[in-house]
């Protein structure tokens, strides 16, 4: 609001001068009470950018009413769940879920709008439709073959002519969009909030003297690959009998492959709020990521790193390229549950090893930490708003044909609520 | 798209400057000093054509001069011109981002038999070495 906006003509005017203040609209595409690695990076974002002195707020759907919520977020009508990038999200969309979008906008009177997942069929794609002006936008999704993407590229496509700058939060999403839609987009990383991770209590009664594997994440999506550790555990579990697994987070997990007599080894304390998701980390003498891929970046495995875990991850790429090659925390192949199981067993018996992977991880994620990616994010939206007419209106309703979303004619009460 | 143009436009100015600014630091040894500022003033003055080229110039002088930077520089101007260079590498994608946009969709049956595009002239990407000075 206070934003003295550069006149073009004078672009050499540094910015940075004058840029704290910015008025910021954040869409989230996945409800809010669900945890997940958007609405987490959304969430963490919002709050860099506002301790930094701009103006956020934030658009998403949630489901559930009494859900407590920060005071930057604008409730964007109930999610339902879709199967999306192989996984369930909760999404919003329709003429209702539209109309509030266009509402946020219209009143937001915001510099800039930073839209997430734009390609997400959910209020992303529809601010996306309603907005006109300053647009950046955030891809989160890496997947080869993302049907969602290939699908939709046309009605896509107009959307993202609208965005004036696009992030990657990983390399593998960079390619991902680069090969659906073409173009191009700078590389920002996740943040973690490396502050809020690195000292908690264990939980009570953990980690125990026999040994402990850590697991956090949804408990029903496959690709998260809890069956691969479920079955390295049961291979290490009959010669180590102390040995336990913590396996935190929502949804039912399926422990039909592990052996009866093992199953009350296997502790499930359901999904945990954001303090004992902190303790969870420090619960346990190894944590393990155990991902079969799809993960663009792996926002568990940066907390556990913030955390001073000692870990054993996957070697997918994206893993890889966080844990510096294998420098800061062990690798194992993707879903070889034997190589898992020898590598954790290594780690199980040298202390010294899991000290030493500790502190290089503690070491290794201060390039992720929200401080200096935000920094970055900040640097985006002055680019955008440095040059030219557009900056000087703001974000405006979109009043063409194909702003209202879902319906292709608009409804007259949607058109009517333009101020 | 000329949105995108003035912000790379001011993304080039504010590193010239920035560099010049730095050029001026008492901390710097004269002859870095000197390469830098000549590398900053060619590609503030540098015609149309030779922009990309002179640009990359400066980009490669920067590199040289600053990996690793001298201990004596004053931490703001330094500071300053990394964000400047680091500018300069995100206005140049949003850009040829921009006119990878415009290109398709002058390249679409409609618009071409219509001539929707009128007398306009197609925009050219900006190919230049961008690649900021490590920190």
């Amino acid at each position: 609001m206070t934003r003295a906006r550069t006149p073009s003509g004078t672009p050499d005017a540094t910015p940075q001068a004058d840029g704290s203040g910015m008025r910021v609209g954040i869409v989230c595409p996945y409800a809010w009470d669900v945890p997940g690695g958007v609405q987490q990076h959304v969430g963490d974002l919002a709050e860099a950018l506002g301790a930094m002195g701009h103006e956020v707020s934030v658009l998403a759907p949630v489901g559930d009413p009494d859900h407590r919520t920060p005071p930057y977020l604008v409730p964007a009508g109930r999610p339902v769940p879709v199967p999306y990038n192989g996984s369930v999200a909760r999404l919003s969309f329709g003429p209702r879920t539209a109309a509030r979008v266009r509402r946020w906008i219209a009143e937001g009177r915001f510099d800039l709008l930073h839209i997430h997942e734009p390609a997400a069929p959910s209020v992303s794609l529809l601010a996306c439709w309603a907005a006109d002006g300053p647009i950046v936008a955030t891809f989160h999704t890496s997947n080869p073959r993302s049907r969602a993407m290939a699908a939709s590229s046309g009605a896509l496509r107009s959307a993202l002519e609208k965005i004036n700058a696009r992030v990657a939060v990983s390399e593998a999403a960079r390619r991902t969009l680069v090969e659906h839609v073409g173009g191009d987009a700078v590389l920002i990383p996740n943040g973690v909030s490396v502050r809020r991770f690195a000292h908690a209590e264990p939980l009570p009664g953990w980690p125990g003297r026999g040994g402990s594997i850590g697991f956090l994440g949804r408990l029903d999506e496959p690709r998260k690959g809890l069956a691969t550790l479920l079955e390295a555990f049961s291979r290490m579990a009959p010669h180590r009998p102390e040995l336990r697994l913590l396996v935190a987070g929502p949804g039912e997990a399926d422990l039909s492959g592990v052996p009866e007599s093992l199953r009350h080894r296997v502790v499930l304390p359901g999904r945990l709020d954001d303090a004992d998701k902190i303790r969870a980390y420090h619960s346990t003498d190894v944590f393990c990521a155990p991902n079969l891929g799809g993960e663009s970046f792996g926002i568990v495995l940066t907390e556990a790193m913030a955390a001073g875990a000692a870990i054993v991850a996957s070697d997918i790429p994206a893993f890889g390229a966080v844990l510096d090659g294998g420098a800061a925390g062990e690798l194992f192949r993707v879903g070889d549950a034997d190589h898992l199981a020898e590598r954790a067993a290594a780690l199980l018996d040298s202390p010294e090893r899991r000290a030493g992977l500790s502190e290089a991880a503690r070491v290794a994620v201060r390039a992720y930490d929200w401080d200096t990616v935000a920094a970055d994010i900040a640097h985006v939206y002055e680019t955008v708003l440095t040059s030219g007419e557009g900056a000087d209106a703001g974000v405006r309703l979109d009043g063409g044909r194909r702003s209202s979303g879902a319906p292709r004619r608009a409804h007259p009460r949607l058109r009517g609520e333009r101020s | 798209m000329e949105t995108a143009r003035a912000a790379l436009d001011a993304a080039l100015l504010r590193r010239a400057a920035a560099v010049l600014d730095l050029a001026a630091d008492p901390g710097l040894d004269r002859e870095t000093a000197g390469r830098l500022a000549a590398a900053a003033n060619a590609a503030r003055r540098a015609g149309e054509g030779e922009r990309e080229l002179t640009e990359s110039r400066l980009s490669q002088a920067l590199r040289a001069a600053l990996d690793p930077p001298d201990a004596g520089l004053a931490p703001d101007r330094l500071d300053e011109v990394t964000v400047a260079a680091r500018g300069v590498y995100l206005a140049r994608v949003f850009h040829n981002d921009a006119v990878s946009d415009t290109r398709r969709a002058r390249r679409s049956r409609l618009v071409r038999l219509l001539r929707l595009a009128g007398t306009a002239a197609l925009p050219h990407y900006f190919e230049m070495d961008d690649q900021p000075p490590r920190r």
